[in-house]
């Protein structure tokens, strides 16, 4: 059978018997392979004051721990409230409630755990045992008796002699195999780019469309002081939602310019201009504006882009500028609303593998 | 075809209905109710044998061995916290109008997911410090494994035959990213949200099938409507099953595989030694889960953690300055900010910057991580199994190797805090970023040099010790007035005064007090720890009892 064969298999069992439970365990260890080198009782003499402290030092953490545990349920009961007040607005004393159950579990689980380690470091046997490891291959009988009964399962099955019902089995499970993963990908996959607000190319800004704050109140130029931003959408059904409209109109300060991309020179209306907000690096929106000289930032991955420029990367990972939404401005009841001219003449946010 | 006996004529004489004696009776028959209970076990288990040896098994102690402890601990802990947190979460991305208690948010447009967790925050009892401890225990089981693997990796314990548990281990650490990222991204918050936009792009990126990858995982455009449903059952289902398993796989390696250990006296590749598990090591490894669970609880009331509702609900079109990941995806973000502009373009078609940081980078790391045991094996033709583990100073090369990869490492996950470090000290960011890049380059061949140098010295002045004796303090001056330093020879010497104990991969002494020239200190921290001699004494006086009591008696005999 297994190594580590010792004396206490050739025990019968009124031999056995006979022995000491401590004297069962040292046999039945050596018939495992593990041999007690060392054991000694940390009080050879029961009952001295140091033994008797030592329990009572742990029986006073098991004791706090007992009371942490009864504090804990009473606070989590209602002697402290849990509901959130406004400042000001009732009794504030929900602030000590998580504060207060956390540390009192806490304190619970470190006293049972602080007094069962020491349980076991200060009362237990000083104890050192040694185990055979029996690590590594099986010895060789073993091994040639375990690779016989694989060759000769191997054999009965006739895999060598039987080529036809190998390649059949093989391609019925192959292309069973590949079932699952046909059912998971077939039934998530998603065409890109079809359906209403599916596209990465285009955003729902078109000719007319109005420029809307996020809560649909319309822009108008008079909104903006000069160096002032505003993050506006298209006003459609769902623009606001849609993640990669978000547009960042910005009113120059007077003396700025944007120097504009080749067939872009009339896209701004003034001294607005309007970029897309979603950076071309990763979709997060550029939105740290520094008015005095016009770099925009965005916090995620510290792409900085100059307005100036035409919004061109000026540094960190972005390589493409933010795509510019052609502006104009309509008259609705006397007063000016901006629109779009168009929608964005390229694709907005982060690129992708279509994206020429 | 040989035929074998039938079944019947194998059967013992008195059958399984008839009586048997088994043997005394004390233990065939057992009045106590343990022993009841025990022998009810044992007529239907069989176990006696076997859960001896496995009661009796010896773990090693080690204060490093604690790392992966933490580790397995801490899943549990995410599995009992996370089990509560799923009774109040609501994974669904339909709008609703926050009308909870917490009144800063009130009538704010948000999904029910980013709604439910602002109930478990402020409406449900205890649901915050739930909430916080299943996060802090996140972190710290993070943690715990990158450090298990540091030990692991140190010590030389991936050798064979530990080849398939550090693949297992490393397996376990990049789902654990997976399952953090998900579990993080649950909230639907502001900071969230920005983290499942990054995610859309990196897949994006993804040359050829990129966008064909967003629309599959996010079941159209970014955000859609189905990702959280779909990472929810991802974090609560898939991802930790397949994570128990592997835990399960990697206990189960090591159990059959057996500690490794440092070497010393008594030590060798054949043995394994130390505390038998019952009752001793299960005893203090119980209680240790007790106290990391203790250190979560406590964490999870008193440090706030991810406080979502500061943030708000999603939204494509804000962001907040300092956006950062948890720390465990932190080199991602590193090596997202210090990645160069370099988008290719070929024929009308372009593979974004992204690509190279998010995704092939962390690919060659793992691959990288994984191969080791492989590699080295390869090139110091080293194919015996080990058992007994090195000191690190003792293999400069693979030590040198990790520091370096610790080095890499550490500087991309600054960089993903570079914006934070460039605010508290003042410093430029794009300063900060070309420091990262540069740093990146230049600092892992250094650390290795360093490490590598430092290691040989380390290494020589254990020999110096073992041949010339541990530097005592005392200066003699000779007759002829030349100052020496007396030195302590460790073992015997030769007619050189030479020591000639030879380096047995053990710490050698390097102090006079590690040989117990101070008389052997008190430890303890209110009273003296017992020690040795006490015990003795103790001894001495039961012998000395003892002895008495036997010359009584055998007075008694005599008169």
């Amino acid at each position: 059978m297994t190594h580590g064969q010792g004396s206490g298999e050739s025990l019968t069992a009124e031999e056995a018997a006979e022995l000491s439970p401590e004297e069962a365990m040292i046999v039945g260890a050596e018939a495992d392979g593990i041999y007690i080198v060392h054991r000694r009782e940390r009080f050879p003499i029961a009952g001295t004051k140091a033994e008797r402290r030592a329990e009572r030092t742990i029986a006073t953490v098991f004791l706090i721990g007992f009371l942490a545990a009864v504090a804990f349920i009473v606070v989590f009961c209602g002697a402290v409230p849990f509901e959130w007040r406004l400042p000001g607005a009732g009794n504030q004393n929900y602030r000590y409630f998580t504060p207060l159950i956390g540390s009192l579990l806490g304190l619970s689980l470190a006293c049972i755990g602080i007094g069962v380690v020491l349980w076991a470091k200060w009362l237990l046997p000083e104890e050192e045992a040694v185990q055979d490891r029996h690590d590594g291959a099986s010895d060789m009988t073993e091994q040639i008796l375990g690779a016989g009964t694989l060759v000769s399962g191997f054999s009965d099955l006739g895999v060598a002699r039987r080529s036809m019902l190998k390649t059949t089995l093989a391609l019925a499970g192959g292309a069973l195999g590949v079932v699952p993963l046909v059912a998971l990908v077939g039934a998530m996959i998603k065409k890109p780019n079809r359906g209403p607000g599916q596209s990465l190319f285009h955003t729902p800004f078109g000719p007319g469309v109005p420029l809307v704050y996020a809560d649909g109140r319309r822009v108008s130029p008079n909104d903006l002081q000069p160096g002032g931003i505003a993050t506006v959408f298209p006003g459609v059904e769902g623009g606001t939602k849609d993640a990669d409209s978000p547009t960042l109109l910005i009113r120059l300060r007077p003396g700025q310019a944007v120097k504009a991309r080749k067939g872009q020179a009339d896209f701004g209306w003034g001294d607005y201009v309007a970029f897309s907000k979603i950076c071309t690096h990763a979709g997060c929106p550029a939105s740290l504006f520094e008015q005095k000289t016009g770099r925009l930032l965005c916090p995620c991955h510290q792409s900085q882009f100059d307005v100036l420029q035409d919004a061109k990367p000026v540094f960190g990972p972005a390589t493409r500028s933010l795509p510019k939404l052609p502006l104009t401005v309509e008259l609705v009841d006397g007063q000016q609303y901006f629109t779009a001219r168009g929608d964005y003449p390229e694709a907005t946010g982060p690129s992708f593998w279509e994206r020429p | 075809m040989t035929t074998i006996d039938s079944a019947d004529s194998r059967r013992p004489a008195d059958g399984p209905t008839g009586p048997t004696v088994r043997g005394p009776k004390r233990f065939d028959k057992p009045r106590t109710p343990q022993g009841k209970a025990a022998r009810w076990a044992e007529d239907r288990l069989g176990i006696a044998g076997g859960l001896r040896k496995q009661l009796n098994k010896v773990f090693p102690d080690h204060w490093s061995f604690m790392m992966g402890e933490i580790a397995l601990y801490s899943f549990i802990i995410l599995i009992l916290s996370g089990t509560f947190l799923t009774f109040f979460f609501d994974a669904s991305m339909a709008e609703v109008r926050y009308d909870g208690s917490y009144v800063p948010l009130d009538g704010v447009e948000m999904s029910r997911a980013y709604a439910s967790t602002l109930n478990i925050s402020f409406d449900v009892r205890g649901g915050l410090v739930m909430r916080q401890i299943h996060h802090w225990a996140a972190l710290l089981f993070m943690a715990a494994m990158l450090i298990h693997m540091f030990r692991v990796f140190f010590t030389g314990a991936f050798r064979k035959p530990r080849e398939l548990n550090w693949l297992i281990g490393l397996g376990l650490i990049t789902l654990g990213l997976v399952e953090g990222f998900a579990g993080y991204s649950l909230p639907d918050d502001l900071l969230s949200g920005t983290g499942l936009r990054i995610a859309a792009a990196i897949m994006q990126s993804i040359p050829v099938i990129g966008s064909w990858a967003e629309f599959l995982v996010f079941g159209g455009k970014f955000p859609g409507t189905e990702i959280i449903g779909r990472l929810y059952i991802v974090h609560v289902l898939l991802v930790p099953g397949i994570l128990a398993g592997l835990i399960g796989a990697h206990m189960a390696l090591l159990i059959k595989q057996k500690h490794t250990e440092f070497p010393g006296p008594g030590k060798t590749e054949h043995t394994v030694s130390g505390e038998r598990m019952y009752p001793t090591y299960g005893m203090k490894a119980g209680g240790f889960f007790f106290i990391v669970f203790a250190v979560c609880a406590a964490l999870g009331g008193l440090a706030q953690i991810n406080p979502v509702w500061l943030f708000g609900p999603y939204n494509p079109a804000q962001v907040s300055s300092g956006s950062q990941p948890d720390w465990y995806i932190g080199f991602l973000d590193g090596s997202t900010r210090l990645f160069p502009s370099w988008e290719i373009r070929l024929f009308d078609h372009t593979i974004p910057p992204l690509f190279w940081p998010t995704l092939v980078l962390p690919g060659i790391l793992f691959t990288l991580a994984g191969a080791y045991p492989f590699l080295e094996a390869k090139f110091t033709r080293d194919r015996s199994a080990h058992n007994l583990l090195q000191r690190p100073r003792d293999v400069p090369v693979r030590t040198g190797l990790g520091v370096m990869a610790i080095t890499f490492y550490s500087v991309l996950l600054l960089s993903g805090g570079n914006d934070l470090i460039a605010k508290a000290f003042d410093l430029s960011l794009n300063a900060m970023t070309w420091a990262g890049r540069i740093s990146l380059l230049v600092l892992p061949p250094l650390a290795y040099a360093v490490t590598y140098k430092i290691c040989l010295g380390l290494q020589r002045h254990d020999r110096e010790v073992l041949e010339h004796g541990i530097e005592t303090g005392i200066i003699k001056l000779l007759p002829n007035g030349e100052f020496i330093e007396i030195h302590q020879p460790l073992g015997p010497v030769d007619d050189h005064g030479h020591g000639q104990l030879g380096y047995a991969g053990v710490p050698v002494p390097k102090k006079m007090n590690q040989l117990g020239a101070r008389g052997g200190g008190i430890r303890g921290f209110f009273y003296p720890v017992r020690e040795k001699a006490d015990i003795q004494a103790e001894l001495d006086a039961l012998a000395a009892q003892e002895a008495l009591q036997e010359r009584h008696r055998e007075r008694e005999l005599t008169d």
